[in-house]
């Protein structure tokens, strides 16, 4: 590095509380970053880098504690600084984004007079001026009509426009350093492509350093100049971007590397040609508001949507938020009732039965849910969680126990954890009781939304391969949800692309990827972070 | 739903709703034994058929109940709100008269409340885990126990007969004739007894309700957004902290609107202030129809009024809300 850098971190420990599952939250830790250079600070989740960023804004929750090192801004040790001197760091020579653009901003405060009070803060200018800073501010960041956007409030803005309106109150005092943490992960890929790109060239214009913090290797790949990997707290390799992504060093950035899926789908493999188990026709769901003068706010969710899954097929429905992909697979399930169209199991039209008749039928689909955290009840055990289904079915309580230790063991868990509760697993073990959950009815077909978005890439990586592993075994039919492509790539047959509740465009996963014909799909897939420098494996 | 369009519907549900209320009462009200001609003859001393026939004939109360119905809501869709016979005047200018005692009452509690509430509650989450904030909670939760006639007697025993420092029951001082500014200290300091009493249960929960509200919007992540600009605690805790919990206290106080009218008679009684709430209390005793009937009907017009200002307040104080 040639330049002085602009953030120096030394030796930075910072301690967790007693009863914490490590001594240290980072232990040792050293980075520097130059005048418009961007590292990328890349982890697992509780690898500790997203409390590395929040010790160099001092904003670590009270708990937290730096015991050693030193945080130099432009030679300046930030830990010896006073709540006052702190203050005027903030917003003035580091400025920070996150991750949630939906709650990071004031719901009831209008995004102009968020971004001006930046200004206030540190007693810059007069209300109208700091107003006319504002607006020049959200037009740098490529806010459409920023003059009058700068009167709304945040809910009226999309997620990738309050992640902009959150960069311009950032940049309001061109800070020298910005800290970025996860600043995409909530957004879908094109959104995403947008903003990295906004970063890189603010970064660009005006010398900023970034502190970019991300857990998707997909986007290290296409932004950093240097990469410091973390894990468990401590720095295991740093060092240039290419180096680091083309001929990782340690063992932990190895595996990292070779968990990321890659966006070139593996060759066909021989599909077993049979009877659709699902098929969708002309499937139709609309959202609408009523109200007492006239019809409210219409959403058409889907639209026309046909699809078949055969048994042992994977499906992909991919597409943005909001596209109604996952109104698609509620409805398989009527956990949403469809306004048009038909869904049929083998020849059995579901849609025409009463809730009641289709009861008995609910075994034979089932869901796996996003959130592995939200989606399992606390307050049972895991067995009583998995045997709830077949009791209900009429199976023999003591039997559906039995069965649930066998099912724990076919997802890759210890029989014991029957008797354990939710929080005491992991996502990644939650995820496989979640899908032991499902596979306790011995169902046909499985609708699995969003299954691994949440999940870091290594632990994915194994519940793709679980999920892999047992359609082959039990010959199931899957609806597999996702935004992500590198995901649909590697674990479904086919795919369907879904734009504002229609599907554009279906074929087969290889085909599809080489020579997409459908402009969305192009646009999405060139939207795909890190395709240039990601090798496949 | 624009504004002028979001009213306009609220009206005409309200309209609705006061109509089936009316209904409702006047059914209510002949379910009760006894009626109006019965107590007025036996207080009369001259409690024989004839006397009685010629007291409800003159009351209309010999006619059939669908007759009696439709003369009751015609009067009412046209505001006449009928006719008192015990007290020889029309109910309008019976409640009239006491309506602006308890509209008194019951606003300076509704204010005392709310301002004294929500500050409490600041206080408390500023200094949550303190001594202060256990002082505070304690406080406010004793208060929330405690029934309102045990306060209102105890304060009026403390603070009026033993510390002489207020009147002890009344409106004004009788007999005095103050005028201009003098009558007003002097209604003021009537005031004071009844309205603290009167609103202190809401303070206590108002103080609750901020304090949880406040905790929980501290660790909103849109706070941290504010930490990071570089602003200072207190503008971090009046503008985004304060102005964020406040929203579930607007709908509180649309609940606590609506119910001080109502609410007051017991206040209002135990501290003889002349207002609707004692009205009320009094023409239960007499079995006056009209009278009672015309004091329910001013209460849920108040409590339905209240509600379409609540939902307009909230509408103002959260952008979020298009329509309810």
């Amino acid at each position: 590095m040639s330049q002085r850098p602009v953030l120096d971190i030394r030796g930075l420990t910072l301690a967790l509380p007693a009863l914490a599952d490590r001594p240290y939250a980072v232990s040792g830790l050293d980075l520097a970053i130059a005048p418009g250079e961007l590292l990328c600070v890349v982890g697992e989740s509780g690898s500790g880098k997203s409390m590395a960023a929040h010790a160099v804004m001092g904003l670590l929750p009270r708990a937290v504690k730096p015991v050693a090192g030193q945080v130099l801004l432009n030679g300046r040790d930030l830990l010896a600084l006073d709540d006052a001197a702190m203050r005027d760091v903030r917003g003035r020579e580091v400025g920070m984004i996150f991750q949630e653009p939906m709650t990071s901003l004031n719901p009831v405060m209008r995004v102009g007079d968020q971004i001006a009070e930046t200004l206030e803060a540190h007693r810059i200018g007069d209300g109208a001026s700091r107003m006319r800073r504002a607006v020049e501010l959200m037009t740098e960041v490529g806010l459409p009509d920023p003059a009058r956007m700068a009167r709304a409030f945040p809910h009226q803005l999309s997620g990738g426009q309050r992640q902009r309106v959150m960069i311009a109150m950032a940049l309001a005092l061109q800070p020298k350093l910005l800290i970025a943490d996860e600043p995409t992960t909530a957004l879908d890929v094109t959104t995403q492509a947008q903003i990295l790109k906004l970063v890189d060239a603010l970064r660009r214009d005006h010398g900023t350093a970034v502190l970019f913090i991300t857990h998707d290797f997909g986007v290290v790949a296409e932004i950093a100049d240097r990469i410091a990997v973390l894990q468990h707290g401590v720095v295991v390799e740093q060092g240039p971007a290419d180096a680091v992504l083309g001929d990782p060093r340690h063992d932990y950035t190895r595996r990292l590397l070779a968990a990321v899926p890659s966006l070139t789908p593996p060759p066909p493999r021989p599909r077993a040609e049979g009877e659709p188990v699902l098929s969708v026709k002309g499937l139709g769901k609309i959202y609408q508001r009523r109200s007492l003068f006239g019809a409210g706010r219409v959403v058409q969710a889907a639209s026309d949507v046909s699809f078949s899954i055969a048994r042992g097929e994977t499906l992909g429905l991919v597409g943005e938020s909001g596209s109604g992909k996952s109104t698609v697979g509620r409805c398989c399930l009527r956990l949403i009732e469809p306004d048009a169209g038909e869904i049929r199991i083998d020849e059995l039209d579901i849609t025409a039965l009463s809730a009641r008749a289709f009861r008995p039928h609910r075994k034979r689909i089932q869901m796996v849910f996003q959130d592995p955290f939200a989606s399992l009840n606390p307050r049972r055990t895991v067995g009583r969680i998995i045997a709830e289904g077949p009791v209900a079915q009429g199976v023999e309580p003591k039997a559906a126990l039995e069965r649930a230790r066998e099912l724990l063991a076919l997802v890759g868990l210890t029989p014991g954890a029957i008797d354990r509760y939710p929080h005491e697993f992991s996502g990644g073990q939650r995820q496989r009781i979640g899908i032991a959950r499902a596979l306790a009815l011995d169902p046909e077909i499985l609708v699995a939304d969003e299954a691994v978005s949440a999940l870091d890439v290594s632990v994915q990586a194994q519940i793709l391969d679980l999920i892999q592993d047992l359609k082959k075994r039990l010959g199931l039919a899957i609806l597999f949800v996702t935004h992500d492509l590198r995901v649909a790539a590697q674990i479904c047959d086919r795919i369907a692309v879904m734009q504002r509740g229609e599907i554009v465009e279906m074929g087969d996963t290889a085909t599809l990827f080489a020579a997409p014909k459908h402009p969305y799909t192009q646009q999405l897939l060139a939207a795909v972070p890190g395709a240039r420098r990601l090798k496949a494996p | 739903m624009g504004m002028a369009r979001f009213l306009a519907s609220r009206l005409l549900k309200g309209v609705v709703v006061l109509f089936a209320i009316a209904v409702l009462n006047f059914f209510l009200i002949r379910a009760a034994p006894g009626d109006p001609a019965a107590v007025m003859a036996g207080e009369a001393g001259a409690a024989d058929a004839q006397f009685l026939q010629q007291l409800r004939e003159q009351f209309g109360l010999d006619r059939s109940i669908p007759y009696q119905l439709g003369v009751y809501l015609k009067g009412y869709a046209t505001l006449d709100l009928g006719y008192s016979y015990r007290q020889q005047r029309s109910v309008a200018a019976v409640v009239g008269e006491r309506l602006p005692a308890t509209l008194l009452l019951t606003g300076a509690a509704f204010i005392i409340s709310l301002a004294l509430g929500s500050l409490l509650g600041i206080l408390a989450a500023a200094r949550a885990g303190r001594w202060s904030d256990s002082l505070i909670t304690t406080a406010a939760l004793v208060f929330y126990a405690t029934p309102l006639f045990w306060i209102a007697l105890m304060s009026q025993i403390v603070f009026a007969l033993k510390l002489g420092w207020v009147p002890n029951v009344g409106y004004e001082t009788i007999g005095a004739h103050y005028t201009g500014l003098a009558r007003a200290l002097d209604i003021a300091s009537h005031l004071v007894l009844p309205a603290l009493t009167l609103g202190l249960f809401f303070t206590a929960l108002y103080a609750r309700m901020m304090r949880a509200s406040m905790l929980e919007i501290a660790g909103a992540d849109f706070i941290k957004t504010a930490r990071a600009k570089g602003l200072r605690p207190s503008v971090i805790t009046r503008r985004h902290i304060a102005r964020n919990a406040i929203l579930p206290i607007v709908t509180l106080a649309g609940l606590q609107a609506g119910q001080l009218v109502g609410g007051a008679v017991l206040t209002e009684t135990v501290f003889a202030w002349p207002g609707i709430g004692r009205l009320m209390f009094e023409a239960l005793v007499q079995r006056d129809y009209a009278v009672l009937l015309g004091v329910f009907f001013v209460c849920s017009a108040m409590v339905v009024l209240f509600n379409i200002v609540t939902d307009l307040v909230y509408r103002v104080a959260d952008p979020r809300i298009e329509a309810a």
